[in-house]
């Protein structure tokens, strides 16, 4: 390089110094960003391609020879296996009684919290308490309050002369008692990013639509709401992909089994997964589930970016 | 007595006497603008009581004996047995407790130190360095955010660990956490706010190599954000169970294994040892929170914001 442009520069030839310095420069970033590029490749990007290829494949303990079957893993999966399809039903029924009250729960704490209260860190802090908790730990606690013969919910609703009821055995029951765990363990995350986002609204908002009589509730939902759209948009985001992919409370519900009750009434798609994987060593089945999965967690969350992009203020 | 002569003539009409004059100032043109009412309170008492309770009674249960988890009115007062089951349960030899909090500090800790290290790295060079393509890998970056690699990647993962022969070995568990797209995006938000240009300048201009430049100015700089991404780190990966799960076994487990297999094997119907064994688990991420509690709860508050 230095020969090339000889006439621009003095004739004098690069020092070692000055290379090191100009690859010091030049070079050092691409160092300094490595470690995660090539981290990642391995394990992250090349486990996504080979999933993709493994999914084409008859491919399993029994059947450790590859043969390439095309989409057969993935048309069994959608036509001919039950247990998947409702997996998927299972997952979203309880992503929506998990995530709508979750959430407008979390904006009513954030609310509360963005009051001049004091003592400010201690109430954040008892909010937030439940996320310490792991959700082996939280999944452990719930499914004894659920539980049908000692069970405090049970106990409670008895209070009411409601008959003992077994939360494992419906459908709808069971989804309630796991979206109770979902709820539990984010909600006062969710509250703390919310409160976040309504610090930075500007006083004088509510100074001005206070002169004008909006009560607090007009306040909320015409300025509060509105102007924290992109936060809720992206807790939104957050809690699609993650409850799509629900796993531990629902096994820790049906005992660590994976097969979601007695008819796979709580069976999520996760489950499903790793038990193809697992229990079946069914590879090729198991990644083709994981790419429907991920299928579904996209349309899942543009679904829901698309509904909450519609909230607006009528200002 | 001269705290009720205090209201300054200024404001004689102000309608609550016993408020602060700091609180009176900035409630002048709409007074009870974000003023809590009753309500406010009682919702967010009764919201942290709901919190706590599910904790609390995980102590009162693991302190007292099985039998008293199926009373109802529910008992709310702890009682003596803690200290002794929780030294059953650490000494059972079937129960593994010790082992999975050896496996979980280590796994949690290495991957704890190699996510700040990797993201103060690349989250500097992001930040406060021009090479071509920057903006093309800040934009991968971002997007491993966003996608599930845990779950799309699982089988492969899974095989990999499987041909290496490194199935129940600490070292599956620990290298696909290695790295993680909102460690570095959380410390590039660090570096712009917290790391001036100049100061990088001027160390360049004394004959700085980049990497001192990092470690003798950047780092110091970045120190507050370094502990609240480990902080959240170490949370997270304290209570991750799948991959966990499907890479190792009962014999060399982490924590969480070892809680499941308390709960639903061992253990099975002496819940005062259930508990007991899952608030041993509880511990060390509850003793983080207590100490660094303002440290966590702004880092979740910030890291949303600067989305």
């Amino acid at each position: 390089m230095t020969t090339a442009q000889p006439t621009r520069r003095p004739a004098r030839p690069k020092s070692v110094r000055e290379r090191l310095h100009n690859f010091d420069i030049k070079g050092t970033p691409y160092l300094l960003v490595a470690p995660f590029f090539l981290l990642f490749t391995v394990f992250g990007l090349f486990p996504m391609v080979y999933t993709m290829y493994a999914s084409l494949h008859q491919w399993s303990t029994r059947n450790p020879d590859r043969t390439y079957i095309g989409l057969d893993n993935y048309s069994f999966l959608l036509f001919d296996y039950d247990r998947f399809n409702w997996s998927i039903v299972n997952t979203l029924g309880m992503f929506v009684i998990a995530t709508i009250p979750q959430l407008i729960c979390g904006l009513m704490v954030a609310s509360a919290l963005n009051k001049r209260l004091k003592a400010q860190l201690f109430w954040r802090m008892l909010v937030l308490a439940p996320i310490v908790t792991s959700v082996v730990a939280v999944g452990v606690v719930f499914a004894r309050l659920w539980g049908q013969e000692y069970g405090m919910v049970n106990g409670f609703l008895g209070l009411f002369g409601v008959d003992n009821i077994n939360w494992q055995s419906e459908r709808w029951s069971s989804w309630i008692a796991i979206s109770s765990m979902v709820d539990w363990r984010w909600m006062g995350y969710n509250a703390l990013i919310y409160l976040a986002a309504m610090q930075t609204i500007p006083r004088q908002l509510y100074e001005a639509a206070s002169i004008d009589g909006a009560n607090s509730r007009q306040q909320f939902w015409q300025i509060t709401v509105p102007q924290i759209k992109p936060v809720i948009i992206f807790t939104v985001f957050m809690s699609s992909v993650g409850g799509m992919m629900l796993f531990v409370e629902p096994m820790m519900f049906d005992s660590g089994r994976l097969s979601g009750g007695t008819d796979g009434q709580f069976q999520t798609t996760s489950m499903v997964l790793v038990d193809l994987l697992r229990t079946h060593g069914n590879y090729g089945m198991s990644a083709a589930a994981g790419w429907i999965l991920f299928v579904v967690i996209v349309v899942v969350a543009s679904v829901n970016y698309l509904i909450v992009n519609r909230i607006q203020g009528n200002k | 007595m001269s705290t009720a002569l205090k209201p300054p003539p200024a404001a004689p009409a102000a309608p609550a006497p016993r408020r602060s004059s700091r609180k009176r100032r900035g409630a002048e043109p709409g007074g009870r603008v974000l003023a809590p009412t009753p309500l406010t309170r009682i919702g967010l008492i009764a919201v942290s009581v709901l919190s706590i309770f599910p904790l609390y009674w995980m102590i009162v249960i693991a302190s007292r004996s099985s039998s008293d988890a199926s009373k109802f009115p529910p008992v709310l007062v702890p009682g003596g047995n803690l200290g002794e089951h929780a030294d059953r349960a650490l000494n059972d030899p079937q129960a593994n407790l010790l082992l999975g909090l050896q496996n979980s500090f280590i796994i949690t800790g290495t991957v704890t130190l190699s996510v700040v290290l990797i993201s103060t790295l690349a989250g500097f060079a992001f930040a406060k360095l021009q090479f071509k393509g920057a903006k093309l890998l800040m934009a991968i970056v971002l997007a491993t955010m966003m996608v599930p690699i845990q779950h799309l990647g699982l089988v492969p993962l899974y095989l990999m660990m499987v041909e290496l022969g490194w199935t129940n070995t600490l070292k599956a568990a620990i290298l696909p956490f290695l790295v993680n797209g909102f460690g570095i995006f959380m410390m590039r938000q660090y570096a712009l706010q917290s790391v001036p240009d100049e100061l990088i300048e001027a160390a360049r201009i004394d004959g700085a190599s980049t990497i001192r430049i990092w470690w003798s100015v950047v780092v110091p700089a970045l120190r507050p954000g370094m502990v609240v991404l480990g902080l959240l780190t170490f949370m997270l990966n304290w209570n991750e169970f799948l991959w966990p799960f499907l890479v190792l076994n009962n014999e060399n487990p982490t924590i969480q294994l070892v809680i499941r297999q308390i709960s639903i094997g061992l253990y099975t119907t002496d819940l005062s040892m259930v508990f007991t064994g899952t608030l041993i688990s509880i511990i060390p991420i509850a003793i983080l929170f207590v100490i660094f509690g303002r440290q966590i709860v702004s880092g979740i508050m910030e890291g949303s914001t600067k989305q």
